[in-house]
């Protein structure tokens, strides 16, 4: 086994490790072996110092759309492998994407990776893509788009939609550290346009403490629902009490931190 | 009375059409990747379209509970056009994906050389790709595209029972017939087929291996041909029976052999509240 200095595993990635595990089937294991497997070679072996004298790994090969790393199919297929344990082992797209969260991390897909997986991707895909972003090693590789934030461009055309999917997958970890004060208001605003639950906002209560420009967004919209007679969307005074608590600290609604750690 | 529309263009029908299919009985439906009317220029074009094929309309769909799956190809008609032909170099990383039911619609319109190296190539994905293909027969010329069709059919490594000929009716249903592959029939309110002529050749072929669809898409047509065809088949005596095998378990057996459909339905506000896996990993 190739053991380069990969960092310590993520305790968050071993428990989701299991707990896929215990859903799957015994072929569908079968399948996440194999897929991991090969997603930490190409890890490994993009790792590996360069001036390695054997014979280059394939998955050292550069990316191309004509010829992917092995394990990017298994990212793609992984909805038709990953089938529930009990008989008739129908389909089950929330263990697929937790398989697809796995090989990503198993992969260390860095920032060029995630952006042409996404944008190549299915929305299911997309989904994993914008879920695992907290999890991966963005830097390590060629970036794309906003500079320091090489997921943000993702966060941001998923924000774009109109499907609820991405949307909810959107406002994660990653959309909560790294959204500037506009774009974030905006996506929480849009999850109340457009049904997704606040509850998939990661970091509603301390990024809206305090916010007064959210508040006038919040209440703008009631009074645009009343006047039309229409319901106020049941969320919307849950996220107002939150603008209305006191600030904790200055910074509390000043956007992005330039962390990367998850 | 349940329907899967082996062939139908969302892109281009309303939110309307989805209710009335819903209300109809139509649960399942396949979206053929096709020409949209306006002439595509670029493969960026095309890359946009498979991406909605894949993401945007199986969201619609499903929000009116109905299971979308699509097939993916580069049309005949495009195929001509070498601004366009690039497409086919990029379609092994779109046929992957898990909704992908079949290579498709890919065949003949003009009859050209350029028509017929993209239905070779098509084919052989196909076969490459584990899946079985959705072949458009000529609306012009269409008894003489039909038996080209079959040569090519026949030199490829893609076995008959993974291939349907769409688009059949009275004059070229019997060389289909004879082809041993699945026989696919749009009806449509002026042109193709209409519900009683579809009747009369169910009653001479019998109900094995016909799908029967609308091919609704920009032009004058009407997604509710199938259930047409369901009461035209009870009118004329067929069994619930009959209607279900070519309503229903015909598309699912023909494109079942991609091992890649799945009718069930996802609710999309169930995915609103996170993943219960990802959540216990938390």
């Amino acid at each position: 086994m190739l053991t380069p200095d990969l960092p310590p595993e993520d305790p968050w990635i071993t428990r989701l490790d299991k707990a896929l595990r215990d859903r799957l089937s015994t072929s569908a294991r079968t399948w996440l072996d194999e897929a991991l497997t090969e997603a930490t070679s190409h890890a490994a072996a993009a790792a590996a110092p360069a001036t390695d004298t054997e014979a280059p790994a394939p998955a050292r090969r550069s990316p191309s759309p004509a010829a992917p790393p092995v394990w990017e199919p298994r990212f793609a297929s992984a909805g038709r492998h990953c089938l529930r344990s009990e008989p008739p082992h129908h389909a089950d797209p929330e263990a697929a994407e937790a398989a697809r969260v796995l090989i990503l991390c198993a992969a260390r897909a860095d920032g060029a990776t995630v952006a042409r997986l996404y944008e190549h991707g299915t929305a299911a895909e997309r989904r994993a893509v914008l879920l695992a972003l907290p999890h991966l090693p963005l830097h390590t590789g060629g970036t794309t788009g906003t500079d320091d934030r090489p997921g943000l461009p993702l966060i941001e055309d998923a924000l774009r939609t109109n499907d609820t999917r991405l949307v909810a997958a959107a406002v994660g970890p990653y959309a909560a550290r790294h959204l500037d004060a506009h774009a974030w208001r905006h996506a929480v605003l849009k999850c109340l346009f457009t049904g997704v639950s606040v509850d998939a906002v990661a970091g509603l209560a301390e990024r809206s403490r305090g916010d007064a420009e959210l508040a006038r967004m919040l209440g703008d919209y009631a009074r645009e629902r009343t006047s039309a007679g229409r319901p106020v969307p049941e969320d919307l005074p849950r996220v107002l009490v939150l603008t209305q608590q006191s600030p904790l600290s200055a910074d509390a609604t000043a956007g992005p931190s330039s962390s990367e750690e998850a | 009375m349940r329907i899967f529309d082996p062939h139908i263009h969302m892109t281009s029908r309303t939110t309307d059409d989805y209710e009335a299919m819903y209300a109809a009985g139509v649960r399942a439906l396949v979206e053929p990747a096709f020409w949209l009317g306006q002439p595509r220029t670029s493969p960026a074009s095309f890359f946009d379209y498979f991406d909605s094929l894949l993401g945007w309309e199986p969201f619609r769909a499903a929000q009116h509970g109905i299971a979308h799956h699509c097939t993916i190809a580069l049309n005949p008609k495009e195929a001509n056009d070498p601004r366009c032909t690039p497409v086919l170099d990029a379609l092994p990383r779109y046929l992957v994906k898990d909704s992908v039911v079949a290579v498709g619609e890919i065949g003949y319109d003009s009859m050209t050389p350029a028509e017929d190296t993209a239905l070779a190539a098509q084919l052989q994905l196909a076969s490459d790709h584990g899946l079985p293909a959705l072949v458009h027969t000529p609306h012009r010329d269409k008894a003489a595209g039909l038996k080209r069709t079959l040569d090519v059919l026949r030199e490829s490594d893609l076995p008959p029972d993974r291939v349907v000929l769409d688009h059949l009716n009275e004059t070229t249903v019997g060389d289909a017939t004879d082809s041993g592959c699945w026989l696919g029939f749009s009806i449509y309110p002026d042109t193709k087929m209409d519900p009683e002529r579809m009747v009369r050749i169910l009653r001479v072929h019998g109900t094995e291996r016909v799908l029967v669809n609308s091919a609704a898409d920009w032009g004058r047509s009407d997604p509710l041909k199938t259930l047409h065809v369901g009461e035209a088949m009870i009118a004329a005596g067929f069994s619930d029976d009959d209607v279900d095998q070519v309503l229903w378990r015909n598309p699912v057996a023909f494109y079942g052999q991609s091992g890649r459909l799945s009718l069930d339905i996802a609710d999309p506000g169930a995915l609103h509240e996170g993943n219960s896996i990802l959540r216990g990993g938390e």
